[in-house]
């Protein structure tokens, strides 16, 4: 699992220690930087922002890129934070809800045509979801949803990676469990509640997180089914902002931190089933 | 629609009154037969509506001229398929391309997003204080959307005020690059910033590999004399094949569906030369009005990605022989 460093000569291991701190340290810096710019940036004044050579602190920290977005009625940036939240918040409960069913339904029980539906559902994890783009907008046009919250919230629940992830976290669940509620006279509903999900509690945050991450990024689908800027998520708006303020970078940088902020926040609190979720998902390939 | 959805949910949420019934019949842990689909069925209307019915639907759209502002929508056979094909036709040029832009990002990106990402695994498969802080710092890009990566590096690759072209100023190499306008500045970015964002995320998946190669196999090569280059031959990288596989696999897939970062940051620039295939699909199909041949293009290009899926299996299928 791990390449200890020999420790028989001291100088040279010390030496590269050193040089292992470096690289590690150099990386941080190369991924780290951009985001640090886009804080300090937000937070400089138009004319400070255009300023050549760029200041590496905000002098005078201001608040101007922040104010524009606050107050601002062609961009309302604190509508479309709100549509986000909310639409990958329901996006994430719907996805857990079905695919825990329809996992369950699939890893536990027994019935006639289980063979052929996981075929199907895994199947369809090999097609280019962009190559169903055209039709799905056809689809939801055809049930009015263009320019609404469903258009963000439903369509993204029929992926199968839900089903397929938390099927294959049911398959290593022990049986005897179920099968002593079983005899205490539990349902399938009840074993599904009470053993099953309770159990599942790591696998379940884990989709959660991944599913409100995908839904809160997507940008490829909401910038052609909304339209009206006040029923934008914050990705097609920060296009939308992007267009209105040009190369007035503190307020495009305000945008781009407040649609950050969010999900750091979860990175933060969630690092471990964010990073779980996708060594597993690799695993499974 | 939104009815059944619901429906579907609300009969999911109550018990199965199907369970009850099993329950008391003759054997315990009998399931009633209606069951397994009451649990299968919320999924299976979102995935019928949303994953089934558009398979079948660009099928058929594909054989018709459909225009969103048109009544009629006659069939057309395989004209929308033929004309890709035929360079008389009027969407020859931008369709191809658009596919040598795809190509062009797929074949320089995947290169690095399979070696960069290993490079920082085996940097992080050692047992050191700091080592979970490091792995979060170089995963961190990956958790921001495509919308604020692209906004925040149009602005880092601006030629006058980006921070790119300041900092190689500053080390004394030229600060006038037109990152975003020019060949091959524009490929270069591209491909930069989608290293930057995504390595931490092929980085994980190798590092979820890395743990798996038993110590023993390490020590043993020690023990025969196989240094380190030896032993990352020869123990490394037959033990990481299937993660390398999926590695592989995923993200020639995720590149050749780039979208995001030319739409926003080179906006298609030189020309339209970084326009990708996606844009130019949706562009057709939802500006132009054009689904028929939208939806045509997306079956060819899904065919074109599952052949190169495909070749991409056997070819490490063969070489585990």
């Amino acid at each position: 699992m791990t390449t200890p460093t020999p420790t028989t000569n001291g100088s040279a291991s010390g030496l590269r220690r050193v040089v292992f701190y470096a690289t590690l340290v150099a990386l941080t810096l190369i991924f780290l930087t951009p985001l640090v710019w886009m804080v300090i940036t937000s937070l400089k004044t138009y004319t400070a922002a255009q300023q050549i050579p760029p200041s590496w602190l905000p002098n005078p920290l201001a608040g101007y890129g922040y104010e524009q977005i606050l107050n601002n009625s062609a961009n309302p940036v604190l509508r479309w934070f709100l549509n986000s939240m909310v639409a990958a918040t329901l996006h994430s409960l719907l996805v857990l809800v079905t695919a825990s069913m329809a996992a369950y339904s699939l890893a536990r029980l027994r019935f006639r045509g289980r063979g052929v539906t996981f075929a199907l559902i895994v199947g369809t994890l090999f097609i280019p979801p962009t190559s169903l783009i055209i039709p799905n907008f056809l689809i939801v046009d055809q049930l009015n949803w263009i320019d609404t919250l469903a258009v963000v919230v439903v369509p993204g629940a029929a992926s199968a990676f839900g089903v397929f992830f938390l099927r294959q976290f049911f398959l290593s669940l022990p049986n005897e469990l179920e099968e002593a509620a079983t005899l205490d006279g539990a349902n399938q509903w009840q074993i599904f509640v009470k053993v099953v999900l309770p159990l599942s509690r790591p696998a379940l945050a884990t989709l959660a997180v991944l599913s409100f991450l995908t839904n809160w990024n997507d940008f490829l689908w909401p910038i052609f089914v909304l339209f009206s800027p006040e029923k934008l998520t914050l990705p097609p708006g920060l296009g939308l902002l992007q267009g209105s303020y040009v190369t007035d970078y503190p307020v495009i940088m305000a945008g781009a931190v407040l649609a950050s902020l969010p999900v750091l926040i979860l990175f933060v609190l969630a690092q471990r089933h964010i990073i779980q979720g996708v060594s597993r998902s690799g695993l499974k390939g | 629609m939104a009815d059944v959805i619901e429906v579907g949910a609300a009969r999911g949420d109550a018990p199965p009154p199907a369970a009850n019934a099993a329950r008391r019949g003759a054997s315990a842990g009998r399931t009633g037969r209606a069951t397994p689909y009451l649990f299968l069925a919320p999924y299976l209307v979102l995935f019928g509506v949303f994953g089934l019915l558009p398979i079948i639907l660009g099928l058929w759209l594909s054989v018709h001229q459909w225009d969103f502002q048109l009544p009629n929508r006659p069939f057309v056979g395989l004209d929308n398929y033929t004309e890709l094909f035929s360079s008389d036709s009027a969407v020859y040029g931008d369709w191809w391309e658009s596919v040598r832009a795809t190509a062009i990002f797929t074949v320089l990106s995947v290169p690095l997003l399979v070696v960069v990402p290993l490079g920082l695994a085996l940097l992080l498969n050692r047992s050191f204080p700091g080592r979970t802080f490091f792995r979060a710092i170089y995963f961190a890009p990956y958790v921001l959307g495509v919308a604020v990566i692209g906004l925040l590096w149009r602005f880092l690759l601006d030629a006058n005020l980006g921070l790119v072209n300041r900092l190689l100023g500053v080390v004394g190499l030229p600060s006038d690059t037109p990152w975003v306008t020019n060949m091959p500045w524009a490929w270069i970015s591209l491909v930069g910033v989608t290293v930057w964002w995504t390595s931490g995320f092929n980085a994980v998946i190798y590092l979820a590999g890395l743990q798996d190669i038993s110590p023993e196999l390490y020590e043993a090569a020690r023990m025969d004399g196989a240094n380190a280059w030896q032993r990352f031959r020869n123990v490394t990288v037959p033990g990481l094949r299937p993660v390398l596989l999926f590695v592989i696999t995923t993200t020639v897939l995720a590149s050749a569906n780039m979208f995001g970062q030319s739409f926003l940051i080179t906006q298609g620039a030189p020309g339209t030369e970084t326009r990708t295939v996606v844009w130019f699909i949706v562009e057709e199909g939802l500006r132009d009005n054009d689904a028929g041949r939208a939806a045509a293009m997306s079956i060819v290009f899904a065919l074109l990605l599952a052949v190169v899926s495909i070749a991409n299996f056997r070819l490490f299928r063969y070489r585990e022989d």
